[in-house]
């Protein structure tokens, strides 16, 4: 028997991931706009995957008010920037001061139970939607823009834009990643195996939860930070809506809860399915949600978890691996 | 101001019915059903189309579309809850949500982007008020309270005083042990569904008569109904009751302090509540419990 970190795939997964980010840091000077700002979009839907990944797949915690804070980082830019802050800076400090935020009020949401968590974050989510409609710089519903932006060029703009979201998305990935490895991680995966057993162990598990958490909702309010980037205008009600988390919960479920490689997998099915039915309008909303429902019953661990359990392919080592065959049948 | 008080408890009972379904289901099945208010804006869309199509009176209405509702929370059971609970605590919320997204957009593709109400189809009722010394009390809102009494005395005399109802509470309870004296927790549970699907029906076309609705209008009624509950301390259906007045007095208030505080006074109830339930009794404002680690006992 061993236990190992990685494994072959890994370090090609590695070696991919490096090259990929080369490749995606030179794409600017060759890709046309129209692609630029699709990746733009897709880098934030990972971002968003990741998250709500990070807080279900891992911390147990089904928050259907993760848009509270995807939300709060747009405003939160909004007001930096209107204090004269450079837009790039401002997407930063919001995101850092609405993981400040988070932290209180983890404090407190975390003391509630699966769906009475969901659906208390959904009702912040609306509380949050409600104050920030009542300062006079949004002007209510009617929204404002993130004038600021103009001070560059619009092909600059795009470009600056594209290269944040990289930075954001890679910076957030590795975040997690480290954090997945550290004891903390650990911690978090093996209370996402069994709660019960990870505490009888003395796994603290509310400690650790408050941290992914926290992460969770500073890389979700980078993820608003960035998409008022790329569309420049905020309505409250647009950033506040609820399908942001539904967007979260299909990428995650369908590509695989509590598993790295499958919030990205999720991500990139999503951003294909965006990109080929959204014309269709309504019907891809209800084809998204038939499909969180089929998953959720009969695909609990989503496509990645599927795939690791036939072909035992890890790609992204956040986990110890077992090899060899450890138990023995016993003989009666 | 007493007339904003009475109109406030009256606007409780509405929300004391669309909870009660809410409150009911999660005793019996430890679910929260996410998409409890969309299912109410469903039926709300049901009674609008049999009034709609064969002229009859939406209360007429409303009986044929019981018995719907019904089928319909009995087959949520079985092909949706019953699977859902099996996998952990998780799946129901992740389910019942894709659930509403479904038909809250498949309402929408079919109804569109109008609104309804069924208060164009009852004539006076919508608008005619009894007087009381100085007041003017609507009926239909009356009409409403009184069928959320009636509705969860109901269900209250069915859980304590029938052997349906010592079936549902002893599967509440032990559904394992249930099963071991008999009782088929499956078809229990269904049953129970199919119940809570009925006061749902009686609740969308109580906010049909109330006022408007669209197809995306299940999620506040599912906020609504979830605080009532959370307010209420989810232990008992009268509490229910008591906790959607107290829901729709702090909104009234909230809307006397500022012309968009009617929600934010009802949230901010609603957090409240969660607080105290949270906290009380508990060592909350020493700075050792904000600071300090916690002990291993006191984490939940």
């Amino acid at each position: 028997m061993s236990i190992k970190r990685s494994n072959a795939y890994s370090k090609v997964t590695i070696m991919a991931v490096m090259l990929l980010l080369m490749v995606l840091v030179i794409t600017p000077f060759t890709a046309s706009d129209n692609v630029l700002e699709r990746l733009t979009v897709l880098f934030i839907y990972i971002i968003m995957a990741a998250m709500w990944n990070t807080l279900a797949g891992f911390g147990g915690l089904v928050s259907i008010g993760q848009q509270l804070f995807f939300g709060l980082g747009a405003y939160a830019t909004i007001r930096l920037a209107h204090l004269g802050m450079p837009p790039f800076v401002a997407v930063f400090i919001a995101a850092v001061l609405v993981g400040l935020l988070s932290w209180p009020i983890s404090k407190f949401m975390l003391r509630l139970k699966a769906a009475e968590f969901g659906i208390g974050m959904w009702v912040l989510a609306s509380v949050g939607h409600l104050l920030v409609n009542l300062d006079p710089l949004i002007q209510g519903e009617t929204g404002t823009s993130l004038i600021s932006l103009n001070a560059y060029q619009i092909e600059t703009r795009r470009v600056l834009i594209y290269l944040a979201a990289l930075i954001c998305m890679s910076g957030l990935l590795i975040g997690l990643f480290y954090l997945l490895r550290s004891k903390a991680g650990i911690a978090m995966q093996a209370i996402r195996d069994n709660e019960e057993a990870a505490d009888s162990i003395g796994v603290d598990a509310q400690t650790v939860k408050k941290w992914f958490f926290i992460f969770a909702a500073f890389g979700t309010a980078v993820a608003g930070a960035l998409w008022l980037a790329q569309a420049s205008s905020f309505q409250p009600k647009t950033y506040f809506s609820v399908q942001w988390t539904a967007y979260m919960i299909f990428m995650v479920l369908v590509g695989g809860i509590g598993r790295f490689e499958g919030a990205i997998l999720g991500a990139l099915l999503f951003f294909a399915v965006e990109t080929w039915f959204a014309d269709t309008g309504v019907w891809y909303l209800v084809g998204l949600g038939a499909v969180a429902v089929l998953c959720s019953l009969f695909l609990p661990k989503g496509l990645w978890g599927a795939i690791e359990s036939r072909l035992g392919l890890r790609l992204i080592p956040v986990g110890y691996q077992v090899t060899e065959e450890t138990l023995k049948p016993i003989k009666s | 101001m007493i007339n904003s008080l009475v109109q406030a408890i009256l606007l409780g009972g509405y929300y004391a019915l669309i909870a009660c379904g809410l409150a009911f289901m999660f005793q019996v099945m430890r679910i929260i059903n996410l998409a409890h208010g969309s299912l109410a804006i469903l039926s709300a869309y049901m009674v609008w189309m049999m009034t709609e199509a064969l002229a009859l009176s939406p209360f007429t209405s409303l009986l044929m579309v019981l018995p719907i509702m019904a089928m319909i929370g009995w087959l949520l059971q079985r092909a949706i809850l019953e699977r859902a609970t099996k996998g952990g605590e998780l799946l129901p919320v992740l389910s019942t949500f894709g659930l509403s997204i479904v038909i809250d957009n498949l309402l929408f593709q079919h109804f569109g982007a109008n609104t309804r109400t069924l208060a164009s189809y009852v004539g006076d009722l919508s608008w005619e008020s009894y007087q009381l010394f100085d007041l003017w009390i609507g009926k239909l809102p009356i009409l409403i309270f009184a069928t959320a009494i009636i509705v969860i005395g109901g269900l209250d005399l069915v859980l304590r005083f029938t052997s349906l109802g010592r079936q549902i509470r002893a599967t509440a309870f032990d559904p394992d042990t249930a099963g071991l004296v008999g009782i088929d927790a499956r078809k229990t549970a269904a049953i129970a569904a199919a119940i809570a699907m009925m006061t749902v029906a009686i609740s969308g076309s109580a906010l049909g008569l109330r006022g408007t609705f669209d197809a995306y209008a299940g999620a506040p009624q599912l906020l609504f109904a979830f605080e009532a509950t959370i307010i209420g301390g989810v232990g008992s259906l009268w509490g229910v009751l008591l906790g959607g007045i107290i829901l729709a007095i702090a909104q009234s208030v909230g809307a006397l302090i500022h012309p968009q505080g009617f929600l934010l006074g009802g949230h901010f109830v609603f957090l409240l509540f969660l607080f105290a339930r949270i906290y009380l009794n508990r060592d909350f404002l020493t700075l050792r419990h904000w600071l300090g680690n916690k002990s291993k006992g006191e984490s939940l």
